[in-house]
């Protein structure tokens, strides 16, 4: 079975896996970063979705092996490395964000490219970036609203 | 009261584990040694299992075993959890649901054999390998051609394909037929209440473990109930001695009914442990979840509604065929009966309800509550018959409402389906709906729309619900087979912080956060020194688990009074350290002391003192602070609400946008306002979400067309407008200690009917005659109506 | 999904080799292709991924084209081609979703040729040329039904030409599940006539509406095609929409996309 090396979090981590190992299993059964979720098999909802080489994409619908030598970036590794949050986090918390947090990385990781591409997005901007991120349990609101207030814009949040 | 005690918005504890990946959901937990299973599944909705030969797939590398019904033919089935009757008074028809199909496959999906493997894929390979022979059958599907011919049966031992036929309240039954035919106007309108797929984001996960050494069983599974399931599974499937078994529901991602249910999968994978010596490991793919998790609503209603002309109800009838699917999943009898026709009076004081409901097996997948649950149908049918005869009376469909609205001086107001709703206010509600919907304004809205080229349209709509269930004694009489009470302990440790063991689940509504205010309140702590312990039937007394809007009602006053105990011992403590009498000390702000006196002992000093009971006068104080109280309640609770949605049509394509959603509702006390407006902004979305998007499809062939999120529309952020919550107009349940009502359902209740009033009212004010549109309202449906 | 080999070549050359193995399959982004293993429907022996070969990524502007690498992502075109071709660029941003858009690749779009997918009508719609490792295929030629391309075995697309026009726009009807297009309509406006290419409509995948292509070649202004719709005989019925529905989506769009264009 290949083993691959990918930066992960910023630590070089290798793994054995095979060909037809997703990135989100290689790195959920064999790196145990079990922080990416896997919501579905048709690459629409979003709960998987990670950072490679800088760019979000679904950790399901990539092999592991097309992640050799890459850099990626997980839930786990988003908070300061004293284990406090950061601004994104800390707003999905204080917007109510989330609730039985199972999409919630994979939301996470999608407003953090989002805000990486534009940092004061709209609350349309928000709603149309997160087409790709299915949350069943909020409306949308605490997280449009948790964006809104991670980029600075508390103006802009209807009211809560 | 503390800070951070009833009322507080308080931030979620629970989020940091989620926001930095350190969620443990059932998934995650891989122990040592796991085998996987992977199930074959029937590819066609209705056969006969003719043989298997599973001799191949045996032979594949990395299996350990392959299991199909034959196997478990001697173990009990999955049981119906409600038993209704018949208008004739005979009971329903139980076909037995076994672990794995055995004789016929009854959907697709329907699982006939299982492999365990040393890996997933290995699992896969040979279950693709196994070799059954399947002789397929005419698929039943369509609910009235299966009642109206029994010759092609889902279970060929039944005489029909009616689970039963129930009427509520039968009694009532002649004189609203009477009521109704002596009305001066009659609305009548025939509408579908699409079939929904939960799809809670986390597919359904299950890993069964097998002590050889004790002969302990643990299930870890993604439930909302995890005593529920073990119950069923003792008692029912597997019999194993409830105290040999535990079931653990860690975090759980999401459930709004799906959840509640005890699958064949669960007892699988403990079977399958015990004969290995191994932990064995299902996890679903979203495809699974389609074809296995049990759906929601399904229902082909005809309702009337019978009125003087100047809009004062004197009856509503109607005739419901309810989908249960091939199996009777656990609360599948109750949801289209006492959860439906129950409410068919709504906020209304009309007279006369009438409700028949055939429930009929198919062979699609097995239906049971989702978010509502029959409530959603309920006031689905009543609010848009109403609408349809307002807008026949033309009469303002705000004015109909509160023209047949129970007053605030009416409670507890019997309704004519039968219940005592205790407490509300429903005219207070749409009060603050007017005002904060900004009702006045529409017109110029609907102008500016207008000069785009598209059509707005207003809905308004008022329902309520029945919640917390429930009662014990009265959901007995109504054919339930379990007690509806929840159970809470309250251990107060010794260095003053508190552990509270609940039989509620949290799977997103927040227990963790809001449990501890309502101790916190009590016994006037640091909410932050209060920690909840749930979803463990090891370590929690017992509890019924998270549905029907129960747990802060239920559960939540189970904690209350288990709490109200801890005061009371510890009064005494206090009372034996300050050495007076108890019924001279008085407990505020956390601090006992003595009437008249400045003797005071703080609650911290009172715990610490119960585990060190040195000088304790043992024969009237036990050492220890630990209390348990299971609670169960003496009615429902009636949460109501009134909400308005604003739509725009476009005229060229059908499509509908939704411009304003507000949602005024009455939860009774708010526990957690920040936790309740996120439930109800999420109801709305699920609501909105089955309006407009959302439908499961089966073809005549039993495929599900609507099978994956490719096809099966699931609201996303863009689909949705910001959702306006108010829940100030509270009036308190009059019944439960802390006058809460329950808030999780409300949204997708109050919501569907609401849409699509609003989509009537654009295409009628743009002069379309089209009374009514099946949801899901999609684009071409509205365009096909708006071109018939 | 079945096991596989794997094999990331760095040169077209390469990759041009090792698609002569037995049940090679190339690998775009994969973001239609792994699905379809998922669910086992799809079971290549050896995958050659083509994320590798630098000479395969990228957007310039040529003889008066736009030439995108065919293993570019739906995301660099979106962004690197906004300024030479806006109308294409805002096509390749309308694809699935951005962490799709990272991944997925104009070759794998065209080669994959899903009768709802977006690029089949910009590049009809442009009058693209479809550039191989063996050949050259006008896009006229390209589409030979649902799923199904005039490319042959081990063939794979290196590069794509897409004439630029005076304006065009692409008006995309979403399904609301998949997001695909229940319906989209790419009109581009050429100096010598107007091209229409229409996506997610007809069971035999994109097709050009030479009706309103004729139309609007003398006139064109959204009048010209009022009241016009293709016959809705060949049209998909589904789920989300009628053959009816999705003929009369079709006239809609086509005036939108004329009234949008730039």
């Amino acid at each position: 079975m290949p083993n691959i090396t990918m930066t992960i979090n910023g630590r070089d981590m290798s793994a054995e896996v095979e060909n037809r190992t997703l990135l989100s299993s290689a790195l959920r059964e064999t790196l145990n970063l079990t922080g990416t979720h896997v919501g579905c098999d048709t690459s629409q909802c979003g709960a998987c979705v990670v950072h490679v080489n800088g760019k979000p994409v679904k950790s399901c619908t990539m092999f592991a092996v097309e992640a050799a030598g890459a850099t990626v970036d997980t839930i786990e590794g988003q908070a300061h490395s004293d284990g406090s949050l950061t601004v994104l986090q800390q707003a999905f918390q204080d917007h109510h964000g989330l609730q039985c947090g199972f999409c919630t990385p994979g939301m996470i990781m999608s407003a953090a490219a989002l805000l990486k591409e534009n940092p004061t997005p709209s609350e349309a901007e928000i709603r149309d970036y997160l087409e790709g991120n299915i949350c069943r349990c909020t409306g949308y609101q605490g997280i449009v609203n948790a964006i809104l207030a991670a980029s600075g814009q508390t103006a802009a949040i209807a009211a809560e | 009261m503390a800070d951070g005690g009833i009322g507080a918005a308080t931030k979620r504890r629970e989020d940091v584990r989620f926001l930095t990946g350190r969620g443990q959901y059932t998934d995650d937990y891989t122990p040592a040694g796991t085998t996987y299973a992977v199930f074959a599944r029937s590819q066609v909705a209705h056969g006969t299992i003719k043989s298997i030969d599973t001799s191949a797939a045996e032979a594949m590398p990395g299996v350990l075993a392959v299991l199909t019904g034959e196997d478990f033919v001697e173990v009990g089935g999955n049981p119906a959890g409600w038993l209704i009757n018949n208008r004739n008074g005979t009971p329903m028809k139980e076909p037995k649901r076994p672990v794995l199909a055995h004789g016929k496959v009854r959907h697709v999906g329907d699982a006939f054999a299982a492999v365990i493997a040393e890996t997933a894929e290995q699992a896969m390979d040979a279950a693709e390998a196994i070799d059954a022979d399947i002789e397929e059958h005419d698929a039943v599907i369509d609910m009235k051609a299966a009642v109206a011919d029994a010759g092609t049966r889902v279970h060929d031992e039944l005489t029909d394909n009616v689970c039963f036929d129930w009427g509520w309240i039968e009694d009532n039954r002649q004189a609203t037929d009477e009521a109704i035919k002596a009305a001066p106007h009659v609305t009548t309108l025939e509408l579908v209440n699409n079939r929904l797929v939960p799809n809670a984001l986390e597919p359904r996960c299950s890993i069964g473990e097998y002590n050889p050494g004790t002969g302990d069983y643990k299930l870890t599974t993604t439930s909302q109930n995890p005593h529920l399931t073990r119950l069923l599974i003792s008692a029912f499937v597997l019999g194993i001695p409830e105290n040999k078994l535990t079931v653990h529901a860690p975090d759980v991602g999401g459930g709004f009914g799906s959840k509640i249910y005890h699958y064949g999968e669960e007892a699988l994978v403990l079977a399958a442990a015990k004969k290995l010596g191994r932990p064995v490991k299902w996890t679903a793919s979203r495809s699974e979840a389609f074809l296995t998790d049990a759906h929601g609503r399904d229902h082909v209603t005809k309702i009337e509604l019978a009125t003087e002309t100047d809009g004062t109800f004197i009856a509503f009838r109607t005739e419901t065929y309810a989908n249960v699917g091939a199996y009777l999943s656990n609360f599948s009898t109750a949801t289209p009966t006492f959860l439906h026709g129950t409410l068919m009076a709504g906020n209304y004081t009309v007279p006369n309800v009438y409700v028949n409901v055939k429930a009929v097996f198919t062979n699609t997948a097995p239906v049971d509550a989702y978010r509502g649950a029959g409530r959603p149908e309920a006031t689905y049918s009543l609010e848009r018959v109403i609408d349809k005869c307002a807008r026949e009376l033309g009469m303002d469909p705000i004015a109909i409402r509160r023209k047949n609205f129970v007053k605030p001086d009416q409670y507890p107001f019997t309704s004519a389906a039968g219940l005592e709703y205790d407490s509300g206010n429903y005219d207070a509600l749409v009060d603050g709906l007017e005002g904060l919907a900004d009702i006045k304004g529409f017109e110029a809205r609907r102008a500016e729309s207008e000069s785009r080229g598209m059509l707005r349209g207003l809905g308004i709509n008022t329902y309520i619900e029945a919640c917390g269930i429930a009662p014990s004694n009265l959901v007995g009489v109504l054919g339930s087979r379990v007690g509806l009470y929840d159970a809470a302990t309250v251990r107060v440790n010794a260095t003053g912080n508190i552990s509270v063991m609940v039989g509620a689940h949290s799977h997103g509504q927040g227990h963790e956060t809001a449990f501890p205010q309502v101790v916190a309140d009590l016994l006037g702590v640091d909410p932050e020194s209060v920690e909840i312990v749930h979803g463990d039937t090891s370590k929690i007394p017992f509890g019924m688990g998270t549905y029907g809007s129960r747990s802060l009602a239920v559960c939540g006053s189970a904690v209350y009074r288990a709490t109200e105990k801890i005061i009371k011992k510890a009064t005494l403590i206090a009372a034996h350290m300050m050495e007076s009498d108890a019924e001279q000390v008085d407990f505020e702000d956390g601090v006992f002391s003595v009437r008249g006196t400045n003797k005071t002992v703080g609650f911290g000093d009172v715990a610490l003192k119960a585990y060190i009971p040195h000088d304790f006068p043992l024969e009237e104080i036990e050492p220890g602070l630990e209390e348990t109280a299971f609670y169960d309640p003496a009615n429902f609770t009636y949460p109501s609400g009134a909400y308005a949605c604003e739509v725009e049509v476009d005229p060229d394509t059908g499509k509908v946008t939704i411009c304003s959603m507000v949602a005024v509702d009455d939860f009774g006390t708010v526990v957690n306002p920040m936790i309740v407006t996120g439930q109800v902004q999420g109801g709305l979305a699920q609501g909105i979400g089955q309006a407009l998007l959302e439908n499961a499809v089966y073809d005549e062939n039993g495929q599900l067309n609507s099978g994956s999120l490719m096809d099966y529309a699931m609201p996303r952020a863009d689909d949705l407008p910001n959702l306006v919550v108010d829940h100030s107009h509270m009036t308190r349940c009059t019944h439960n200690p802390l006058g809460v009502k329950g808030c999780g359902e409300a949204g997708a209740i109050g919501s569907p009917p609401t849409v699509v009033n609003a989509v009537i009212d654009a295409l009628s004010r743009a002069g379309h005659d089209v009374a009514h549109i099946d949801m899901p309202v999609s684009p071409a449906r509205v365009w096909e109506a708006m071109n018939k | 999904m079945h096991n596989f080999d794997f094999v990331r070549p760095s040169t077209l050359a390469e990759a041009t080799a090792a698609m002569q193995a037995e049940g090679a399959q190339a690998l775009g982004g994969g973001q239609t292709l792994m699905p379809v293993m998922k669910q086992r429907l799809a079971a290549p022996d050896t995958l050659v991924s083509l994320a590798g070969i630098a000479e395969m990524i990228g957007v310039c502007e040529k003889d008066g084209a736009l030439v995108i690498g065919g293993a570019t992502t739906h995301a660099q075109v979106a962004s690197d081609a906004a300024s030479m071709y806006p109308a294409l660029a805002a096509l390749a941003g309308m694809i699935g979703d951005p962490a799709v858009r990272s991944r997925g690749t104009v070759g794998g779009s065209l080669a994959n040729n899903d009768p709802a997918a977006c690029y089949p009508a910009g590049a009809l719609g442009s009058g693209a040329t479809i550039t191989t490792n063996t050949r050259e295929i006008s896009s006229d030629n390209f589409s030979t039904g649902m799923f199904d391309t005039a490319l042959e075995e081990g063939e794979i697309i290196t590069s794509v030409a897409f004439p630029i026009p005076e304006k065009a726009s692409y008006q995309k009807f979403e399904q609301p599940a998949s997001r695909f297009a229940l319906v989209g309509v790419y009109v581009a406006k050429f100096a010598d006539g107007v091209r229409v290419a229409v996506t997610g409509a007809s069971e035999g995948g994109v097709f050009r509406w030479s009706a309103a292509e004729a139309a609007l070649s003398g006139n064109f202004s959204a009048e010209a095609i009022e009241g016009l719709s293709p016959e809705a005989s060949g049209m998909i019925t589904d789920l989300h929409g009628s053959g009816a529905y999705r003929a009369h989506l079709i006239g809609i769009l086509t005036k939108r996309a004329v009234a949008a264009a730039h």
